[in-house]
C-alpha cells in the first residue's frame, strides 16, 4: 500500500496514477477484510476500485492526461504539511490501541447493538439494522447527499439549453453525427446546429 | 459506434446479466450477509456503466434514457423519506418502523427493505447520471479512447 501510495504521488501520467488509486482502494479493501468489516470492504471494492476509477477516467478524457509540473516547491507549503501532519500524529497518540476492549467506541452504544439487535430489529447483520433502523437518520442523509452529488453533477456539467454549450444536446447529437458519418465538413456541422 | 473487439462484446453480454443478478443479491440479501442498498445501486450501476463503455454511449441512452436515470435518483430519495412520513402518518416518530406492520420485527423487516431498496434506487440513479454526464462531454462516442490510447 505504501508504494502504491508513493507511486501516486510521483507519477505524473495521470492515467497512471487513477488506475494506482484503483489499485490502491483494492489493497485498502483487502485490508478491511482482514479487519473483519466486510461491509466497509464490499463499499471500497465497488466504490472506490470500481466507480470512481471509471468517473475519474471520463474526467481525464475531458481534461487531460499530463499533471503539469510546478517546478519551485515553496517552502511554506513544506512548512504548512509537516505542521497539519504533526499535530495529526499528536492527536493519533491520545487514541487507545486497537482491539482494546475498553476503549470507549467498546464501551457506548455498540454492545447495545451486538446484544439486541436481534430482538429490537431482526436482521443478522448487523451492519444492516444500525445502517437502516437505528442510524436511520444518518442512512437518509447520505442517501441525501449522494442525491445532492448527482445533482450538483448535473447542475455543472449537465446538458445546457444554449446549443453552442459542449454540454448540450445539440452539441452532443452534432458530435455523435460526426462520429457516425466522419467526412462531414465543418460546414456541414454548423448548418446542422 | 462501438468497439470492433467481438471478444469484449460477448464477454460484457455474458458478464451484464450475472452483474445485474449480483446487484439484486446483495440488494434484498444485505439482512443477512455483507452489502445493502448502497453497494447494490453501485453495482446495478456498474452493469450500465460495462455496457456504455462497450457498445457506446448512445446506444446504452436507449436502454436507460437519462431522465429515466435521474426519476431513480430523485425516487430513491422520495422512498426513503416517505417511509418516515409514512410510519409517522401511522402514529410512530419519523423513520420508526415499528408501525409499519403489527408485530416491531415485521414492521422493521419492512422498513429496511423499503428503505434500502430506496438507497439503492438513488445510489444506482445517481452513478449512472454522472456517468451519461461526463460521457455527454467526451469528443466522440468511446469515453476513454484518448486516455488508453496513451499508455
Amino acid at each position: 500500500m505504501a508504494a502504491t501510495a508513493y507511486a501516486l504521488v510521483r507519477l505524473r501520467n495521470l492515467f497512471a496514477v487513477v488506475m494506482l488509486s484503483g489499485i490502491y482502494s483494492l489493497f485498502a479493501a483487502a485490508l478491511y477484510v482482514v479487519m473483519d468489516a466486510v461491509d466497509v470492504a464490499f463499499t471500497e471494492a465497488a466504490v472506490g476500485a470500481g466507480i470512481s476509477t471509471v468517473l475519474m477516467l471520463g474526467t481525464l478524457s475531458m481534461t487531460t492526461d499530463q499533471e503539469k509540473v510546478h517546478r519551485k516547491p515553496s517552502a511554506l507549503a513544506l512548512i504548512l504539511v509537516m505542521a497539519t501532519g504533526g499535530v495529526l500524529i499528536y492527536g493519533t497518540l491520545d487514541m487507545p490501541r486497537y482491539g482494546d476492549a475498553n476503549a470507549p467506541i467498546h464501551q457506548h452504544v455498540a454492545n447495545r447493538f451486538i446484544e439486541k439487535s436481534g430482538d429490537e430489529v431482526g436482521p443478522p447483520n448487523i451492519v444492516t439494522s444500525v445502517l437502516a433502523s437505528y442510524r436511520g437518520y444518518d442512512t437518509l442523509g447520505e442517501t441525501a447527499v449522494v442525491f445532492t452529488a448527482a445533482v450538483g453533477v448535473l447542475v455543472i456539467i449537465g446538458r445546457s439549453k444554449g446549443s453552442h454549450m459542449p454540454g448540450s444536446k445539440t452539441a452532443r447529437r452534432r458530435r455523435e453525427d460526426a462520429m457516425a458519418s466522419p467526412p462531414a465538413s465543418d460546414a456541414d456541422k454548423e448548418t446542422d446546429a | 459506434m462501438m468497439i470492433e473487439k467481438t471478444l469484449l462484446r460477448v464477454i460484457a453480454k455474458l458478464l451484464i446479466p450475472m452483474i445485474l443478478l449480483f446487484a439484486l443479491y446483495v440488494q434484498f440479501h444485505g439482512d443477512f450477509g455483507p452489502g445493502g442498498g448502497f453497494q447494490a445501486g453501485v453495482i446495478f450501476a456498474v452493469a450500465f456503466i460495462l455496457y456504455a463503455l462497450i457498445f457506446g454511449v448512445r446506444v446504452a441512452r436507449q436502454v436507460i434514457p437519462s431522465a429515466v436515470s435521474r426519476t431513480l435518483l430523485s425516487l430513491g430519495v422520495l422512498i426513503f423519506g416517505g417511509t418516515g412520513v409514512v410510519s409517522m402518518l401511522l402514529g410512530g416518530e419519523f423513520l420508526d418502523y415499528n408501525v409499519l406492520a403489527s408485530t416491531p420485527l415485521a414492521g422493521q423487516h419492512i422498513g429496511i427493505y423499503v428503505v434500502e431498496f430506496g438507497v439503492g434506487m438513488t445510489v444506482a440513479g445517481a452513478m449512472i447520471t454522472i456517468f451519461y454526464t461526463f460521457s455527454g462531454h467526451v469528443n466522440d462516442n468511446l469515453p476513454f479512447r484518448k486516455g488508453g490510447d496513451r499508455t
